[in-house]
C-alpha cells in the first residue's frame, strides 16, 4: 500500500497540472480560435441586426413578444420571462395547483382573442429553457386572427405569410422561428 | 405517438447498431496499446507526459496500484477544481464579475465533476465564471470519462488475463484515451456545434433591444467545446442552466439527435470491445441486444406517457402531448428519447425539464438510474455496472443447475460473487437511505418546489441521481443548500468509487485465475436465453428493490393525475 501511494505522488501531480493545462485552456482556447475563424457569425450567438447596425436578437435564442401586433412567444419561466442569463423551465409537475392555474389563465386570454377548439398545447406552456425560439405551426396559426385584427390586414395574408416560415424536420417538429415570423410580418406592412 | 417520432428513435437504433462495430475495434486499439494513426500527430504528447510525470507505461500495476493510483488521481483533481470554484472572484477570465461560488456548493461541484456525475446545484450562466468553466469543469469532463473507460479495460483484462499478476497501467489507459478517443472526437463535435449555432467566444454579455423595443441579455462563452465532451464522456453538466434545453446548447433537431448519439456511442462500442477482449464478439452482442431491450422498453412506455398528455390539462381545454418544460423545435418524440437516453446512459443532460413530465413518463428516467445505469450506462461505468450483474446472473444459473459458474473462460466463485453484491447493495442503500432521512428531516422537506407525491418524485429523484452518478433532476428541488449539497454530494462519492473499489478487486481476482475452457455442461452466455436472463436478474436485483419508493412517488402521482387532484 505504502509503495503504491509512493508511486503515485509525482503522476498525480504532473498530470493534473499538464492535462489542467492541455484540457482546460489548450482546447477551449484553440477551439475558440478556430470557430471565430471558420465560422464567426454563429460563433458569436447568430446575432441579428436591423438596418442601422444594431443588435436586435439571435436567430437561435428566443425573445418575448407581448404584444398584441406580433406573434407572442410561448410562457416563460427563465427569470422574468426570456431573461438570457436565467434560463430555466417551470419545473412544475403534473400534479401542480400552480400549473393548472397558470394554464386556466391563459387559456382564457387565447379565448378572449378568439382563439375556440382545443389549444395547441406549446401555446399554454412554458418551455424547458424558458428562452424557445419557436411556436409550433398550430399556435402560430391561432394567433394569425388577433394579428390581422390589430394590424387590419386580411387574415388570409397573415396565414400565408405563417405557412412560408415553417420549418420542417424528420429529427424534430415542425416550428415556425417567432423572431423571423415578426421581422417578416413588419416587413410586410412596409 | 407519430410514425415521424418512431422513425426517429428506430434511426437511432440502427445508426448505433452500425457504430458498435467501428466504435468498439478503435477501443479495442487503446485497450491493447496499440498504435493508431493518429499517434503520428499526437504521439510526441502522449510520451512527454509520460517523462514528465515518471510513468513508464507499460508497466503494469496490480489491481491494489491501480485503484491507489486513481483515487489519488481523482482526489487531486477534485482539489483542484474546489481550489478555482473558490478563487474564481480572483482569476481571470470572468467577463461577468461572478462572485465565487459558497463552500458547500464548491464541494457539491467538485465532487459532481470528479464523479462523473456532473449534478447541477449551481445555475451555469448566473454562477460559473469562462474560466471556471474551462479550468474547472471541462477537464473533469474529459478525465472522468477517460477513468471510466480505463476502469472499464482494466475489468476486461481481469476477464481476459490467465493467472496474471495485473490489470493494466493506469496512467497509460487515461492518457491514451483522452488523446486518441474523447479529444479528437471533441474537435470534430466542437466544429460541427458552432456551424450549427452554438457559440464559441471568450466574450461576455451581448446587450440586445428586442424587436418589441425590450432589453435582453444574451451570453455567450466557450460552450460548443464543452457541450462537445459533455456528452460524449456521458457528463452532463451543461453552460447554461437549462442544459441542453437551451436553445445555445442544443439548436436544432439534427444537434440533438447527434448528442443523443454522443451519449451512446462509447457506451455501445465498449460492449463490442469485451467481446473482442475475451475472444468471442458474439459476448458483446449479448450484452448490447439486453441493454437495447431495456433501453427499447423504457423509450416505448415514456414516449407513449409524453405523447398522451397530462388529462388536468386536456380538461382546461388543451390539446395533445405534454408540452410543459419541452421545447417546439425538438417536440415530444425527441425529448421523450432524449430523457431516456440520457437516464440510461449516466450522462444527465437535459433537453426537456423531467420535473414536468407526466407522472409515468418522468418515472422512466427514474427508473433507469434505479437499475445501476447499466442499459449502456455510463462511459466505462455501464460496462463495468453491468458486468457486475452477469456475474450475479451467471451465479444464479449455477444454482439453478447445481455447477460452479463459468463466464467467459472464468470460474465465478464465492469471492467475486461477494463483491459483486457488495458494489450493487451501494445503490439501494445510499438512495432509499437517504431518501428517506430527508422526506423527514425539516431541511430535507424544504427542498421540493411541488408538493404531494411529486414533492416526494423530487427527493427520490436527487438522491438516485446522484448515487447514480446521472446528474440530471427533477429540478424543482431546491439543492443549493448546506444540507442538500453536502448530503448529495457524499452520495456521489460513495456512489462512484463504492462501486469501482470492489469492482477492482474483482478484476485482479479474476486476472489471477486460470482459463476454464468450455464444455458441454457450462451455461452458454451468447443466446437468447441469456439475454432474457440478464434482463430478468437486472429487473428484479435492480428494479424490484425500489417499487415500493416508486410507488410513493411517480405512481401515486399518476394516479393523483388521472383523476385530476391538483396539490
Amino acid at each position: 500500500m505504502n509503495t503504491d501511494i509512493k508511486t503515485a505522488v509525482r503522476p498525480v501531480i504532473v498530470m493534473t497540472i499538464l492535462f489542467a493545462i492541455l484540457l482546460g485552456l489548450v482546447y477551449p482556447v484553440a477551439m475558440t480560435g478556430i470557430g471565430q475563424m471558420i465560422f464567426p457569425a454563429q460563433a458569436n450567438g447568430s446575432l441579428v441586426r436591423d438596418a442601422s447596425g444594431r443588435v436586435i436578437g439571435s436567430t437561435v435564442v428566443g425573445q418575448a413578444f407581448v404584444a398584441e401586433r406580433y406573434f407572442q412567444t410561448r410562457p416563460s419561466a427563465a427569470g422574468k420571462g426570456y431573461d438570457g442569463l436565467s434560463s430555466s423551465g417551470s419545473n412544475l409537475g403534473p400534479t401542480s395547483r400552480a400549473l393548472a392555474e397558470r394554464v386556466t389563465q391563459d387559456v382564457a386570454t387565447r379565448r378572449g382573442e378568439g382563439v375556440t377548439g382545443a389549444v395547441p398545447a406549446d401555446l399554454v406552456t412554458a418551455s424547458g429553457s424558458g428562452l424557445d425560439p419557436d411556436l409550433s405551426p398550430a399556435a402560430a396559426l391561432a394567433q394569425a386572427p388577433r394579428v390581422a385584427r390589430v394590424r387590419g390586414v386580411p387574415v388570409d395574408r397573415v396565414r400565408a405569410l405563417v405557412t412560408t416560415q415553417i420549418k420542417t424536420s424528420l429529427l424534430g417538429d415542425a416550428h415556425v422561428n417567432v423572431l423571423a415570423l415578426n421581422r417578416a410580418l413588419d416587413a410586410a406592412a412596409r | 405517438m407519430t410514425l415521424q417520432g418512431w422513425f426517429l428513435i428506430l434511426a437511432f437504433v440502427g445508426i448505433l447498431l452500425a457504430l458498435a462495430k467501428p466504435v468498439g475495434l478503435w477501443l479495442f486499439a487503446l485497450y491493447e496499446g496499440r498504435r493508431t494513426p493518429l499517434h503520428v500527430v499526437l504521439g510526441p504528447v502522449e510520451r512527454g507526459f509520460y517523462r514528465l510525470s515518471g510513468i513508464d507505461p507499460a508497466e503494469e500495476q496490480g489491481w491494489r496500484r491501480y485503484a491507489v493510483h486513481m483515487l489519488l488521481f481523482n482526489a487531486a483533481l477534485m482539489l483542484f477544481t474546489y481550489a478555482v470554484l473558490r478563487l474564481q472572484a480572483v482569476l481571470p477570465g470572468n467577463p461577468q464579475g461572478l462572485a465565487a461560488p459558497s463552500e458547500h456548493l464548491s464541494f457539491n461541484t467538485a465532487i459532481s465533476f470528479t464523479a462523473n456525475t456532473n449534478w447541477q446545484s449551481y445555475g451555469g450562466e448566473s454562477t460559473m465564471s469562462n474560466l471556471s468553466q474551462m479550468v474547472g469543469l471541462t477537464i473533469h469532463n474529459f478525465l472522468s470519462a477517460a477513468t471510466g473507460i480505463g476502469l472499464a479495460f482494466a475489468l476486461f483484462r481481469g476477464f481476459a488475463r490467465r493467472e496474471a499478476k495485473s490489470v493494466g497501467n493506469f496512467w497509460a489507459d487515461v492518457t491514451r484515451i483522452t488523446l486518441y478517443l474523447l479529444l479528437p472526437l471533441c474537435i470534430a463535435l466542437t466544429l460541427f456545434y458552432v456551424a450549427s449555432g452554438v457559440p464559441q467566444a471568450l466574450a461576455g454579455v451581448v446587450d440586445v433591444q428586442t424587436l418589441e423595443g425590450a432589453r435582453q441579455s444574451i451570453l455567450l462563452g466557450p460552450v460548443a467545446s464543452q457541450e462537445a465532451i459533455k456528452m460524449l464522456g456521458t457528463n452532463g453538466g451543461g453552460f447554461f442552466n437549462a442544459n441542453s434545453a437551451h436553445p445555445f446548447e442544443n439548436p436544432t433537431a439534427l444537434t440533438n439527435l447527434i448528442q443523443m448519439l454522443s451519449i451512446f456511442v462509447i457506451g455501445v462500442g465498449l460492449t463490442w470491445t469485451f467481446g473482442k477482449a475475451v475472444g468471442n464478439t458474439r459476448q458483446g452482442w449479448a450484452i448490447l441486444a439486453a441493454m437495447m431491450i431495456l433501453f427499447l422498453a423504457g423509450t416505448t412506455v415514456t414516449y407513449w406517457a409524453e405523447a398522451a398528455g397530462n388529462p388536468v390539462l386536456h380538461q382546461l381545454g388543451v390539446a395533445g402531448g405534454n408540452m410543459e418544460g419541452k421545447e417546439v423545435r425538438f417536440g415530444i418524440a425527441a425529448s421523450a428519447l432524449f430523457s431516456v437516453v440520457t437516464t440510461a446512459a449516466s450522462c444527465g443532460a437535459v433537453n426537456a425539464m423531467h420535473d414536468s413530465f407526466t407522472a409515468l413518463g418522468g418515472m422512466i428516467p427514474l427508473f433507469n438510474m434505479q437499475l445501476g445505469e447499466v442499459v449502456i450506462g455510463g462511459v466505462g461505468a455501464g460496462i463495468y455496472g453491468f458486468l457486475l450483474f452477469a456475474i450475479l446472473a451467471v451465479f444464479v444459473a449455477g444454482l439453478m443447475v447445481g455447477r460452479t459458474p463459468e463466464y467467459v473462460g472464468k470460474k465465478i466463485e464465492a469471492r467475486e460473487v461477494k463483491l459483486a453484491v457488495l458494489a450493487i447493495a451501494v445503490l439501494p442503500l445510499m438512495i432509499l437511505g437517504l431518501t428517506a432521512l430527508s422526506s423527514v428531516l425539516q431541511q430535507g422537506l424544504a427542498g421540493p418546489l411541488n408538493k404531494g407525491p411529486h414533492g416526494f418524485s423530487e427527493i427520490l429523484y436527487a438522491f438516485t441521481s446522484a448515487v447514480a452518478n446521472n446528474g440530471s433532476a427533477f429540478a424543482g428541488l431546491t439543492a443549493n443548500t448546506p444540507y442538500y449539497d453536502g448530503l448529495l454530494g457524499v452520495a456521489m462519492w460513495v456512489g462512484r468509487f463504492f462501486i469501482i473499489v470492489p469492482m477492482l478487486a474483482i478484476a485482479g481476482s479474476l486476472a489471477a485465475k486460470k482459463y476454464t475452457p468450455e464444455t458441454a455442461g457450462s451455461f452458454p452466455t451468447t443466446g437468447g436465453l441469456w439475454v432474457g436472463l440478464l434482463v430478468g436478474i437486472i429487473l428484479i436485483l435492480g428494479g424490484l428493490t425500489f417499487l415500493p419508493s416508486l410507488a410513493l412517488g411517480p405512481i401515486a402521482d399518476h394516479l393523483a393525475m388521472i383523476r385530476g387532484q391538483l396539490f
